[in-house]
């Protein structure tokens, strides 16, 4: 959709003025959406209303809002399970992700997946996987059917830091780059595998090099930068749609929580932390708003407002909507409808 | 492969050798000529990342078969198989699917030692939500890939190195043997052998020598080990009162105990002699002839096992 390339945006400092209104105010109402879904569903994790595992994506919801508005209509999303953020951007259901967090039947998975397995057909979501790594090889395939289908549409496979030490990222990105398959390589580096930090898994801590292994164009990009995720984003995918092969972009970002629920994050400082709250991309964008007149403190409130009860609701539908029956145990597991189950 | 290509654009081959090389064993020959290089796909040795393609592109819309050149390098890619195709079904609450053929040869192939001699049949038929299908002979071959490749769930398609060179009558013209239905590859009154795969042989061939004894032997070819066609050999069971299960995997947690099992529990008071099964032995398997031929599951030994379940000597 965008043809203008921003120069200024490489280091992430964008000019202002580079992007339109609309977008910084889809940035807005984008992110704001996934840092208070994220708030409530953490605390209900507290209160133990959602089980299993829980990855709270705060902190890095530049890097989907940044690239959804660089994507069009028809490119594949897939990441591995810190994946509430993307569906949220993509667009899907609220309802649906909190009935899904909620184990109900009405989930985006029907209760099936969980926290760590959204999936969305409807906004080209293929998925939260769980394995660290399995879903690179994934994107890529499903990059393969794009380029099969010559459709020029392009796949976009997150990943975390933790996710470039398996051997499934590495032959993915070798295959990826010989067959100038349309993928856009995404790591999330927000510094932590779990607890371990990038600097103890490997010599190589500036993870976009790897790509150079491949001869893939690769970049390092402020993932806190809005501006600056969209306009690596948008390069890439051209460069995908032209028949160019892939790109792996490293986005330097921040998780402000812990791995999960259950870490209390003790291998990292609070300046640390701080110095990254103090680069929040949603405030960050609040601020360009507001300078350059394009909204009113009045307004924000009123998204605010809104994106509140959006997420209220949510948990109501969830609330209110019903777990699974013992009938759906031999659904969805054989694509054939009358599997013959060992029922002893 | 090729009929199924020719009426099915979604349909690929993937794997190492399958293009210009034609096939580490010559399956594929002819098809690079015949599809071309966006349809019959070489790869680099990276079976977890070509396993992984495959499953992607199988969720966004195509039909791979992905070709290992043996199931013994599967093992490098069962996460893609186990954790991914198997599951996405259920992990999307049926939004994706994964229909996905991953074929090779299994079991041993002659004199190639331990890591190269493996039957993993009874690993992935522990699986819900994978196929596995075990062909014995070359028309069974040809309508079970065909049923396999039209499939929408994941198959897992298990052939022999060892039966790449064997003849047998194949019609030219359409037909497809349905997955999950065994075939009585032998009718008989005295004892069930139960087998599948390069072992189905090794039942026929004992069938024989124990017809020359007056024995008469029910043969039945599983086709399919997930799922398993249980009422096919209960029902000769309570026919024969009679079970041998031939196999080639390890005995521990195999398809023989499943079978087992089945049998006590739904045919017990039909049993006149406890089950017996031929495997290979508890062992990795060497390099050494004579070794090989102690480990591995035969005629002898099957007749032995039956004889035993007759209380015959």
């Amino acid at each position: 959709m965008e043809k203008v390339k921003n120069k200024a945006s490489k280091n992430g400092k964008a000019s202002q003025t580079k992007h339109p209104k609309e977008r910084y105010q889809f940035w807005f109402e984008n992110m704001l959406l996934m840092r208070r879904f994220e708030e409530k569903a953490g605390q209900l994790y507290g209160q133990q209303k959602i089980k299993g595992f829980c990855h709270l994506y705060i902190g890095q919801e530049a890097c989907a809002s940044g690239a959804v508005s660089a994507s069009i209509k028809g490119d594949k999303w897939i990441t591995a399970y810190r994946d509430h953020g993307l569906p949220l951007a993509l667009g899907s259901e609220p309802n649906a992700l909190m009935a899904e967090l909620f184990a109900k039947a009405t989930g985006c998975s029907k209760g099936k997946g969980g926290s760590m397995h959204f999936f969305d057909k409807e906004v080209n979501f293929l998925g939260g996987h769980g394995i660290v790594g399995a879903q690179v090889p994934m994107g890529a395939g499903i990059a393969f059917s794009e380029k099969y289908n010559k459709t020029g549409k392009v796949c976009f496979c997150y990943m975390g830091d933790g996710a470039v030490r398996q051997g499934a990222f590495h032959e993915a990105l070798n295959m990826a780059m010989n067959w100038k398959l349309p993928v856009i390589f995404v790591i999330e580096n927000n510094g932590y595998a779990m607890g371990t930090s990038v600097q103890r898994t490997s010599n190589v801590t500036e993870l976009y090099k790897l790509g150079s292994a491949f001869d893939m164009p690769s970049e390092a990009v402020n993932g806190m930068s809005p501006e600056a995720i969209h306009d690596a984003f948008y390069e890439a995918a051209e460069r995908a749609r032209r028949g160019e092969g892939p790109t792996l972009l490293e986005l330097r970002t921040y998780r402000y929580k812990g791995h999960s629920m259950s870490d209390p994050a003790k291998y990292r400082t609070k300046e640390e932390l701080e110095d990254y709250k103090n680069q929040d991309p949603i405030e960050h964008v609040r601020g360009v708003l507001l300078e350059n007149g394009w909204a009113t403190e009045l307004e924000l409130e009123t998204i605010e407002s809104k994106i509140k009860d959006i997420v209220n609701a949510s948990v109501t539908f969830a609330e209110e909507s019903p777990f699974p029956t013992a009938d759906e145990v031999y659904k969805d597991v054989y694509a054939e409808a009358d599997y013959p189950y060992i029922i002893d | 492969m090729q009929e199924e290509m020719r009426m099915d654009p979604r349909v690929y081959l993937m794997g190492e050798e399958v293009a210009q090389y034609n096939g580490a064993y010559k399956v594929s020959q002819g098809m690079l000529d015949e599809f071309g290089p966006e349809r019959i796909i070489d790869t680099p040795i990276a079976e977890l990342g070509f396993a992984g393609i495959g499953v992607g592109s199988a969720m966004n819309g195509l039909k791979p078969i992905i070709e290992f050149m043996t199931f013994n390098f599967s093992l490098v890619a069962i996460d893609q198989v186990i954790n991914s195709a198997a599951k996405v079904m259920s992990m999307s609450g049926g939004q994706y699917g994964c229909p996905i053929v991953f074929r090779g040869p299994t079991g041993n192939a002659g004199m190639l030692s331990s890591q190269h001699s493996q039957n993993f049949e009874n690993w992935f038929a522990n699986t819900a939500g994978l196929k596995v299908v075990v062909p014995s002979n070359p028309y069974d071959a040809k309508g079970l890939l065909k049923s396999s490749i039209r499939d929408n769930d994941p198959v897992i398609f298990m052939e022999s190195e060892l039966m790449y060179g064997d003849k047998g009558e194949v019609p030219e013209g359409e037909y497809v043997i349905p997955i999950g239905k065994a075939d009585i590859k032998k009718q008989g009154t005295d004892v069930t052998l139960v087998s599948f795969g390069k072992m189905m042989k090794v039942a026929l061939g004992a069938a024989e020598e124990l017809a020359k004894e007056g024995i008469s032997a029910e043969v039945i070819d599983l086709r399919s080990v997930r799922p398993i066609d249980y009422t096919t050999v209960v029902e000769s069971v309570k026919k024969t009162n009679r079970l041998v299960v031939i196999e080639e995997a390890w005995p521990l947690a195999s398809i023989s105990s499943e079978i087992s099992y089945h049998v006590q529990r739904y045919a017990f008071d039909y049993l006149d002699a406890p089950v017996h099964r031929v495997t290979s032995l508890d062992v990795p398997l060497p390099y050494a002839p004579t070794l090989i031929e102690a480990i591995l599951p035969n005629v002898e030994k099957t007749v032995k096992a039956a004889k035993a379940v007759l209380y015959r000597n």
